[in-house]
């Protein structure tokens, strides 16, 4: 027998083998797990509070069908209403200051000053101290009688007579409130934009710099359209999180001076555990999605993949 | 369009110089071509008079101008970077247009000048199009075409066609050497490239680590390299060097021999390093043997890959070669194209 002549002969596969051969069988295999993780982790949470928002269930007893009777009852809440508007005011006054601020850290750390790492370390600190741990040290700092702000300002500046009270009356609870979140929030700005900006070829600003742009034409020309896209997911991120917030305000304040410092997700425990309105609570919470919801939306038609930028055609 | 005057430029970072004394007169309208291995300091030099790095010493006029304190913008260049450093975000038009608009030219005139530079570089079918959605060489122009509105005093080239494919690049030399001709702007380029120094430059500027080692015309430079390192490094294949004693006469080495240059001075009794260009090989009855190892016929001439004694040598001649490999070739060295250089110094004794 020659090479002309010679057949390969194949052995006809078992069965197991020919299952594995076959594609949908094999695309449901290799799905399952990733599936399963996220119906009992995500899914049935998630299934089980939009559940709970249409029924009157308080813990110790599972509630009945009530149908929209829960956000009714809320459109007429006054507390609910604030909550909202707070939320709203909280999300918008801390995300502008941290991204005017960590912007412009972000650019300070982009250009070789001295100590650059270890400013880059204290800038992360914010970032690694768990939440409610620095949320109680910024209680300290609130605090009527203790607070060393009040301290610097009174004691050893002599600016002001009085100690503040940062957490007593509705304002100034809130401004100290998104002051905190700005404070924990900024390194997470910093960074991620930092991380962009030095994705920018320095040779695009030496081509700048030749074609006569001054720096602040530089930043407007060619930082900023090229930060965009970073900026965005940036955005994203930052306004879920900033709205979504619990536990700095859950706890420095709980909600008070008279519920003026609720944030929805607080409101909703509020009712949801210590008030043991269980059905209520969920009303709140799947109040939060549509906002939530929208954010996302936004921020996908502002993070569209740009004309200019690589990948498959997008026209 | 101006002159550059490079005068005793030195160039530190931190503590270690990388470029050590570096006289260069850049004539008006003239091209010209630095040249040198990687890392010589070609780029820093550039980038020095483009003002993107300081000078530590010595200084640089741009038309008479000493432009050592002058901001990059206000020296009135226009580069050309290796990888182009287009705008990504903008579009051939916008990239084009971006220097025009900062100096806030009316809108008519950056069209038309715009326009114009397009026209020249054929690249108006391209002009709504970003840098991503074009090939290498189009980049390639659009990086020509930003400089070229600009209407600069100076031209730097960086090293413009190495990120192209041997073809293009061949094209892309011609087209600069084109447009320099239509255009008569003083430009200085950047390539470690020898053929591309020898085809474009009106003068070259040979380097080699932080000093320059010879300046002149291109066959200048391939005639009378002053020294060994340019003349190994300008003409490909490379000079073939011998080293050996110059003794009555003739010059000698591995028991072997071979003719001094007519002009021999007195160097009788040196030892010297013989050097002869493949091209200068002849195939000649009275010469000395060579084995064959490797034939390469290329069409238009032949490369003959030998060995004189124990020493390798590349020929290259016209005519065809029918010997094969493992036997003997008679080879001399035309007297008058051979070049003699100082063993220890390595500077030209002919
Ligand atoms: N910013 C810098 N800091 C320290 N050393 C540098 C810096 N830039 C360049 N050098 C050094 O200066 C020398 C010359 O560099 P340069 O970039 O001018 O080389 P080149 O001739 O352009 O080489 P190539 O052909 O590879 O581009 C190199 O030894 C390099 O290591
Ligand atoms: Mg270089």
């Amino acid at each position: 027998m020659d090479a002309s002549t010679w057949v390969p002969t194949r052995t006809p596969p078992n069965l197991l083998a020919r299952l594995f051969d076959y594609k949908p069988f094999l695309i449901c295999v290799c799905l399952a797990p990733a599936l399963g993780l996220l119906l009992v982790f995500l899914t049935y949470p998630l299934g089980l509070g939009i559940w709970l928002a249409f029924t009157d269930a308080e813990i110790g007893r599972s509630g009945s069908w009530v149908g929209l009777e829960n956000f009714d009852s809320l459109m007429e809440d006054r507390v609910f209403l604030n909550a909202v508007w707070f939320t709203v005011f909280y999300t918008a006054a801390a995300t502008v200051v941290k991204f005017a601020l960590g912007l412009w850290l972000a650019l300070l750390l982009n250009h070789h000053i001295p100590f650059k790492s270890i400013i880059r370390a204290i800038i992360l600190m914010p970032f690694i101290v768990p939440t409610v741990l620095s949320a109680i040290a910024f209680w300290w700092i609130y605090d009527p009688q203790f607070s060393i702000l009040s301290y610097v300002l009174v004691d050893v500046l002599h600016w002001r007579d009085t100690y503040i009270d940062f957490l007593g009356t509705p304002w100034a609870a809130r401004w100290s409130l998104i002051a905190a979140n700005i404070w924990r929030g900024i390194p997470f700005v910093a960074i991620t934009l930092l991380a962009g900006l030095q994705t920018i070829s320095p040779a695009l600003y030496e081509a700048a710099l030749l074609d006569g742009a001054s720096p602040w034409q530089r930043f407007r020309f060619v930082t900023t359209p090229l930060l965009m896209p970073i900026l965005a997911v940036v955005l994203t991120f930052s306004v879920l999180f900033t709205f979504t917030d619990f536990q700095l305000v859950y706890a420095i304040t709980r909600g008070g001076p008279i519920n003026s410092t609720h944030l929805m997700a607080t409101l909703a425990f509020q009712r949801g555990i210590p008030g043991s309105q269980l059905g209520e609570g969920a009303a709140i919470a799947v109040a939060m999605i549509p906002f939530l919801v929208l954010a996302t939306l936004l921020s996908y038609f502002a993070l569209a993949r740009r004309k200019w930028q690589q990948g498959p055609e997008n026209e | 369009m101006a002159t550059v005057s490079i005068r005793s430029v030195r160039k530190a970072f931190g503590s270690t110089e990388v470029l050590h004394g570096v006289d260069v007169e850049v004539q008006d309208g003239e091209f010209v071509i630095l040249v040198g291995p990687s890392g010589c300091g070609k780029s820093t030099l550039l980038r020095m008079i483009a003002g993107l790095e300081n000078i530590t010493r010595g200084e640089i006029a741009i038309g008479g101008r000493v432009v050592n304190n002058v901001a990059p913008k206000e020296r009135d260049i226009a580069m050309v970077f290796q990888n182009y450093a287009l705008y990504p975000h903008m579009t051939v038009r916008d990239n084009m247009a971006f220097s025009l608009k900062l100096a806030k030219a009316p809108p008519a005139v950056i069209s038309d000048k715009v326009g114009r530079a397009a026209d020249i570089l054929g690249l108006t079918p391209y002009l709504d199009r970003y840098p991503r959605q074009l090939s290498g060489g189009q980049r390639q122009r659009v990086a020509m075409g930003r400089a070229i509105v600009r209407d600069p005093q100076v031209f730097l080239f960086d090293e413009p066609l190495s990120n192209l494919d041997a073809k293009l690049r061949v094209q892309m030399r011609a087209e600069i050497k084109d447009l320099h001709q239509r255009l008569k702007t003083t430009t200085v380029y950047v390539t470690h490239d020898q053929i591309e120094a020898m085809t474009m430059a009106d003068k070259i500027v040979v380097m080699h680590a932080g000093n320059v080692e010879q300046i002149g015309a291109p066959l200048e430079l391939y005639d009378r390299p002053a020294n060994l390192f340019v003349a190994g490094f300008i003409g490909s294949p490379a000079m073939n060097f011998f080293k050996g004693r110059v003794e009555s006469g003739a010059f000698r080495f591995d028991g072997a021999q071979l003719p001094l240059p007519r002009a021999a001075p007195g160097v009788n009794g040196a030892s010297v390093i013989y050097g002869v260009r493949p091209e200068h090989w002849q195939l000649s009855a009275d010469g000395i043997d060579a084995v064959v190892h490797v034939l390469e016929p290329t069409g238009s001439e032949t490369q003959v890959m030998a060995r004189i004694a124990d020493t390798p040598v590349v020929c290259a001649f016209r005519e065809r070669i029918t010997a094969q490999p493992g036997e003997s070739i008679r080879i001399a060295p035309d007297p008058a194209l051979v070049h003699l250089f100082d063993e220890k110094t390595g500077v030209r004794l002919n």
